[in-house]
């Protein structure tokens, strides 16, 4: 019995929520901003693309509903931090209750309904390839969006100059200002993107994942997700490592609960934060070590 | 600005009034309802607040119902309950086992308001105590699944590693054993009550390595779906999921605490209300099979046979001979185990082939 194409599709499906929502969240931290909001986004985007896929009977509407539903939360947060300048840990936190709390209210004339899952990509010949097809081109269209995310956010990051902005504006505020760069701009730019991509990670839980809404089923995913930018030293490369690297473990560690390894079942559990810690600060202490936007949760109230 | 103040006043003496109107309509037994999780979980919780409605809707203007959801077992949990019982919440059900010892405070300070703890064991003059022997449905579902698997290996997805979910997994076996006594089984713990992108993994996982068929003691419908995509069979849990999988489910243990609620709300109105220790199963109603769908008409009927034996008494799940892992004998020949042996039951029958859970 082969395991390793099965284990492989199911790794996928478990670290894709995890590279979108942390690849928003990469930019926003990047720009200097600190959103601990993700679990909350997220959960609302989970609500607001179930229920209003359901409503207008299209996938792609309630995408895109679950994208404006962390946008909007986006909003907010940012209106707080970046408008009003406001601690952005404490407006995170609260952000995060909201989320979850609003979610569920939205979501509420939905528990108990179901949907069918989206379809998975399938092309004539190529998707039919063993091994290989149904890995490379038989998943959904979430799991290419996260690596195309990634990809452009790389590319702009290191590769354009309103990139090099963004990153300015999260090491040296007062410098970039002086400079005539919109800081407050860049920043609201940076925070809504992080919300739309949590936003989405949550569509891809409630209209993919597990097709179906119930309160409380990001289940901790946001936080994992903001873990995951710390570790991988606010580099698009190595968060595609550690989101894959999560969700292997936590999956490999199902399929040796099956096979009946007799660790304890909560040791297994705790495997993936443990492993994904400890590669990810390996590899930060290998090389120069990447360090934090040094602005980073530092409010920037610009001089008149 | 005045208008404003005015304004503000006004409208408080509004709320004011509003909040203190249903007292003055008083005569209403108020019933408070302290939940662990929130009412959208379609799971433990959801039961409850089914059940909770479907008693406010039997019992109409005679009772007012509250509930209060996510309340964290431990302290929080008491100030939560002290809080219905200031508002005048005369009967109080805490429906988690962690709300066990905030609740026999509450109660011991307030002799004249009727407390009832869902699955604890502590009981008091004006605390009752109640919960489902739902490992009866779990001994049918069992024999089900023996019947119905090819492969002969199930898969079941386990919350946590505790004497309820273990009792579960057992009464399962003991069921699949009694149809096909070399039948396997394949467990996963999830470690937690509520994840449905983990608990749908792990249905993934458990039916990639050569299970047919899945069992569930956690909440969610992820793992019915799992298995509706894959073509594999499953029973469902808590509620009847058979909306997640039309062609799958093969029953599922449903928890209905309507019919308790609703007797347990009126013994109060009528002044008959004692302080009471219910395990109910199938007899009493709280536990309900959901219909048998996806099988043929003989599995049907033995598993409606085994329903009728436990429902009328003449057949106990846990009858000997019960033989442990380690070859020792739990209960001998026709002995039935008794209901503190079930209640803190850590270790698993012989057939089980998983390390027995410390």
């Amino acid at each position: 019995m082969n395991l390793l194409e099965p284990a492989i599709l199911t790794i996928i499906t478990a670290a894709t929520p995890l590279l979108l929502a942390a690849i928003g969240e990469l930019v926003a931290e990047r720009s200097g901003v600190l959103n601990l909001g993700v679990e909350g986004m997220m959960a609302m985007g989970a609500a607001c693309a179930f229920a209003i896929a359901i409503t207008t009977d299209s996938s792609l509407i309630g995408i895109l509903g679950g994208i404006g539903a962390g946008v909007a939360l986006a909003a907010l947060f940012a209106l707080m931090t970046l408008g009003f300048a406001a601690n952005q840990v404490a407006c995170g936190l609260a952000l995060t209750i909201l989320g979850l709390g609003a979610s569920g209210l939205v979501g509420a004339d939905f528990v108990g309904a179901r949907r069918d899952a989206m379809p998975k990509l399938s092309i004539e010949g190529l998707s039919d390839i063993p091994f290989i097809g149904p890995i490379l081109f038989g998943q959904d269209a979430f799991v290419y969006a996260s690596f195309v995310l990634v990809a452009g956010v790389w590319w702009f990051l290191f590769h354009t100059r309103a990139g090099l902005t963004l990153r300015a504006v999260g090491d040296n505020h007062v410098s970039a200002h002086a400079l005539g760069s919109k800081v407050l701009r860049v920043r609201l730019g940076a925070v809504l993107f992080g919300g739309g991509c949590a936003g989405l990670a949550g569509a891809y839980l409630s209209l993919v994942y597990t097709p179906f809404w119930v309160d409380g089923m990001t289940a901790g995913r946001g936080w994992i997700a903001l873990a995951i930018v710390v570790f991988s030293s606010w580099l698009p490369g190595r968060l595609v490592i550690g989101a894959y690297l999560f969700g292997s473990v936590s999956i490999l560690q199902l399929y040796a609960q099956g096979a009946g390894i007799g660790l304890p079942s909560q040791l297994m559990s705790s495997l993936p934060y443990l492993v994904t810690i400890v590669v990810l600060v390996a590899i930060a202490g290998t090389r120069a070590r990447a360090r934090a936007p040094a602005c980073l949760g530092v409010p920037f109230v610009p001089d008149r | 600005m005045r208008a404003f103040l005015k304004g503000a006043i006004a409208a408080l003496g509004l709320a004011a009034l509003v909040a203190a109107a249903p007292a003055e309509a008083q005569e209403k037994l108020k019933v408070g309802f302290v939940y662990v999780g929130p009412v959208g979980d379609f799971g433990w919780t959801y039961q409850h607040e089914v059940g909770r409605r479907a008693m406010q809707e039997a019992l109409g203007d005679k009772v007012e119902s509250t509930y209060v959801e996510n309340v964290p077992e431990g302290p929080d949990a008491e100030r939560v309950i002290e809080g219905l019982v200031r508002s005048g919440h005369k009967l109080i059900f805490t429906t988690s086992f962690g709300f066990m010892e905030p609740t026999v405070k509450v109660a011991q300070r307030n002799p004249d308001v009727k407390f009832e703890h869902a699955t604890g064991y502590k009981r008091l003059p004006n605390l009752a105590t109640y919960a489902g022997r739902f490992y009866q449905g779990r001994y049918i579902s069992g024999q089900i699944a023996a019947k119905m698997s090819k492969t002969g290996v199930v898969g079941y997805i386990g919350s946590f590693p505790i004497p309820e979910v273990v009792s579960g997994i057992n009464a399962f076996m003991l069921g699949a054993q009694s149809v096909r006594p070399d039948m396997k089984v394949k467990i996963v713990w999830v470690n937690s009550w509520f994840d449905p992108g983990k608990e749908g993994d792990a249905a993934k996982t458990l039916l990639d390595q050569g299970a047919d068929i899945i069992a569930q003691h956690t909440d969610s419908p992820a793992a019915m779906q799992v298995a509706a995509e894959r073509g594999a069979l499953a029973f469902g849990q808590d509620s009847d999921m058979i909306k997640f999988g039309p062609n799958t489910q093969l029953t599922a243990i449903v928890n209905d605490w309507s019919g308790y609620y609703i007797d347990r709300v009126n013994a109060a109105l009528n002044g008959t209300w004692e302080s009471t220790d219910v395990w109910g199963g199938l007899d009493s109603g709280i536990l309900k099979m959901a219909p048998y769908t996806n099988m043929p008409d003989d599995v049907k009927a033995m598993a409606e046979a085994t329903e009728k034996a436990i429902n009328d008494g003449t057949y106990k799940v846990f009858t000997g001979p019960i033989t442990k892992q380690d070859g020792t004998l739990a209960a001998k020949e026709g002995e039935v185990l008794p209901d503190p042996a079930i209640l803190g039951m850590n270790w698993y029958i012989q057939g089980v082939d998983e390390k027995a859970p410390n």
